[in-house]
């Protein structure tokens, strides 16, 4: 039988801010977790990464982190994960206060 | 004063100008990341989990006012208003955007300064004690020998293609504060007979699979330094594992053959070189040392400390724990503690670096040194001058007591910025610092090293702490191990394991009732938790780290 597939997300650091990102159903990079497509089978996970690699003048480091189906977003599984998508817990520094200061 | 740069001024700025060009073709595409990636990490970017981060030498740990201005500048103008000081005594930026890269780098080729790491299977940069020039305990300046060290090894055709990399630290001292027992090759400089010469250590090592170094020569006379030197690293060349990059290091080596073997192959190699040496370069050591020469200290009356030490509680805190003796009686070498409770340990804001390099300039003959304890020390200030210092630290919340406490933790960065991290090592530190400011028993408690790595590399030199603790990822949840009587000193000891990990809520009540615990085991106020540890043994501080099983075993 084959396992079942843990969902993914396409996630990478943008070349010139170095900040983390994920990749959109449109194929764009966004700083927000919550826009990234949820990917739901192994066939698909390979294919974005390999349209992720296609844009190594935009982003670093392309990879597939596991992700879970929240209420209305794709959400972290793993605490690094967790971590990227908020920035340090000593400053409020990154995401936590660059993407508040957005909405 | 001696510019401690592996490079001069021409080639720093043609290494800025060539890295420009190349971080423009990286952004216009004709550079792949596999292609870059090298040439920014020889340039000391990296890239981490939150953004870019610039790594920036400081050799020997030695920055003059000018410079640390500089650092200041950089860190408001590219950064986010600070800097993070590390054990490796370097800087670290965390926020730096690529493009702004190059422009960080000429402000620093302005100073002298540079980002540019020695990379490779290489002798790396040789580093020595933070207190260099200034202790009282010195036997001589171990910095001119490790400057000697790296003018001779630097493009020594022999050592471009070693099995790994190979660090030498060298302490001048009865004391060693460099860790030599950690590196390929300690150094200490010892006396024996009026005669100077070297002890010299070999196969210490922390990361993966840690080791203290052992005793390969008791003493070695100056002249035969480098062949004897370059003995070791032959005999290495020749033995040391080039299968298998975790078995490579001259540890491995020193393990694997036993220090009896080596040493009768050192010594077989190092009399057939020897004759070929024209004995140590005097002259050029001399020459050397002349750049390293102690400052004019200057002659006043010491009567205002002895004054503010009667009367201020708070000064007299600061001193008790934050100076250390220099070799002239009427000066002191200070300590500035960037570990106040709470905060991140070695970072500095840039206003607090304008305050280090003003009270350098004014009152420490321009010295400054970044401790591989993450501190920044000023190493020649006149006692005269202790109370208007404490002052001014003070208005720069720069004022902690708290040298060599339990507060006083080395923390590397761990998952807060680190890409390598199993877990987080910043919050643990703060909250233990927190912990026992608020228990108000630092200073009942006195020496302690607790000492905290985000994963197994080690860059908080977990395994040498006191209290050692390794933060890493256990079934997708962080997990903390605690290493018990470890010491990175002339005593050096690897901390061992004391049992099962903590959970991030467990590990901090755990610490507490470690050290509260030792101040029931210790026999007087005097004796250190180390002392304890040794005297007693593992089982009565397991028994404080794991009451329930002490419960389930009754
Ligand atoms: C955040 C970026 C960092 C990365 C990617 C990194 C990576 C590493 C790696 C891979 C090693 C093992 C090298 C080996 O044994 O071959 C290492 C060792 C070391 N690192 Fe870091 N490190 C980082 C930050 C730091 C910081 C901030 C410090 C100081 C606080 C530090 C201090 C050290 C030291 C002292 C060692 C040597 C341990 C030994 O003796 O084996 N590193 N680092
Ligand atoms: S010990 Fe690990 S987590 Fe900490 S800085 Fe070194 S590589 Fe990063």
């Amino acid at each position: 039988m084959p396992r079942p597939f843990t969902p993914k997300v396409v996630t990478a650091n943008r070349l010139l801010e170095g900040d983390a990102v994920w990749r959109t159903r449109d194929g764009d990079w966004s700083p927000d977790m919550a826009q990234a497509e949820l990917i739901e089978d192994a066939r698909t996970a390979e294919l974005r990464l390999l349209e992720a690699a296609a844009e190594a003048h935009l982003v670093v480091g392309a990879y597939l982190a596991d992700a879970a189906r929240g209420e209305t977003r794709p959400e972290p599984v793993h605490f690094r994960e967790a971590f990227r998508t908020r920035g340090p817990s000593n400053y409020a520094h990154g995401k936590q206060t660059d993407m508040q200061e957005k909405t | 004063m001696y510019r401690f740069n592996d490079f001069d001024e021409a080639f720093l700025r043609d290494r800025v100008s060539r890295f420009r060009a190349q971080v423009e073709r990286r952004i216009d595409g004709s550079l792949t990341e596999d292609e870059f990636k090298p040439l920014r990490l020889m340039n000391g970017l990296y890239l981490q989990l939150h953004a870019y981060m610039l790594r920036v030498a400081i050799p020997y740990g030695t920055l003059n006012s000018a410079q640390m201005r500089q650092l200041a500048h950089i860190a408001e103008r590219w950064d986010k208003g600070y800097g993070h000081f590390t054990t490796r005594q370097n800087i670290q930026f965390n926020w730096p955007r690529l493009r702004d890269v190059p422009d960080m780098l000429d402000a620093l080729a302005d100073v002298g300064m540079h980002a540019i790491q020695t990379s490779g299977n290489t002798i790396r940069n040789v580093t020595a004690d933070h207190f260099a020039g200034a202790a009282a305990d010195e036997i001589a300046d171990p910095r001119p020998v490790a400057e000697l060290l790296r003018q001779w090894s630097t493009d020594h055709p022999q050592f471009q293609f070693l099995p790994r990399k190979f660090k030498i630290a060298v302490s001048g001292s009865r004391h060693d504060r460099a860790v030599t027992r950690a590196h390929d090759i300690g150094l200490e400089i010892v006396e024996k007979d009026g005669e100077i010469g070297y002890r010299v250590i070999v196969g210490g090592g922390l990361g993966r699979t840690p080791m203290i170094g052992k005793v390969l020569r008791d003493f070695l006379p100056q002249d035969d330094l480098l062949p004897y030197t370059e003995a070791v690293v032959s005999v290495w060349n020749l033995l040391g594992r080039r299968d298998n990059k975790y078995k490579s290091r001259i540890k491995i080596t020193v393990h694997e053959h036993g220090i009896a073997e080596i040493a009768r192959l050192v010594e077989e190699e190092f009399q057939q070189i020897r004759p070929g040496f024209a004995g140590l370069d005097r002259d050029f050591l001399s020459h050397i040392e002349h750049f390293f020469a102690a400052p004019a200290l200057s002659e006043k009356s010491t009567a205002p400390n002895d004054a503010a030490y009667e009367t201020d509680p708070v000064f007299r805190a600061w001193a008790d724990t934050n100076l250390a003796a220099h070799r002239h009686p009427d000066h002191a070498i200070v300590t500035v503690s960037l570990k106040k409770h709470g905060g991140t340990p070695g970072d500095a804001t840039a206003g607090q670096m304008r305050v280090l390099a003003d009270l350098a300039e004014r009152y420490g003959h321009d010295e400054l040194r970044i401790s591989h304890e993450q501190n920044v020390i000023l190493p020649h200030v006149h006692k005269a001058d202790l109370p208007a210092v404490h002052a001014a630290l003070k208005a720069a919340d720069l004022a902690t007591a708290n040298v060599g406490l339990v507060s006083d933790i080395i923390a590397c960065p761990g998952m807060d910025y680190c890409s390598l991290a199993t877990a987080r090592s910043i919050p643990i530190a703060q909250q233990i610092a927190t912990r026992f400011e608020n228990l108000k028993v630092e200073h009942d408690v006195g020496l302690l090293k607790i000492k905290i790595s985000g994963c197994i590399n080690a860059c908080g030199h977990h395994h040498v702490g006191h209290i050692g603790i390794l933060g890493l990822d256990r079934a997708g949840v962080e997990n903390y191990q605690v290493t018990l009587g470890g010491d990175h000193t002339e005593t050096a000891t690897i901390g061992e394991r004391a049992g099962p990990g903590f959970s991030a809520d467990e590990i901090i009540p755990a610490i507490e009732r470690l050290v509260l615990g030792y101040l029931d085991l210790r026999e007087s106020r005097d004796e250190t938790f180390l002392q304890a540890y040794r005297r007693l043994g593992p089982a009565p501080f397991k028994a404080l780290l794991y009451p329930e099983a002490k419960a389930d075993a009754a």
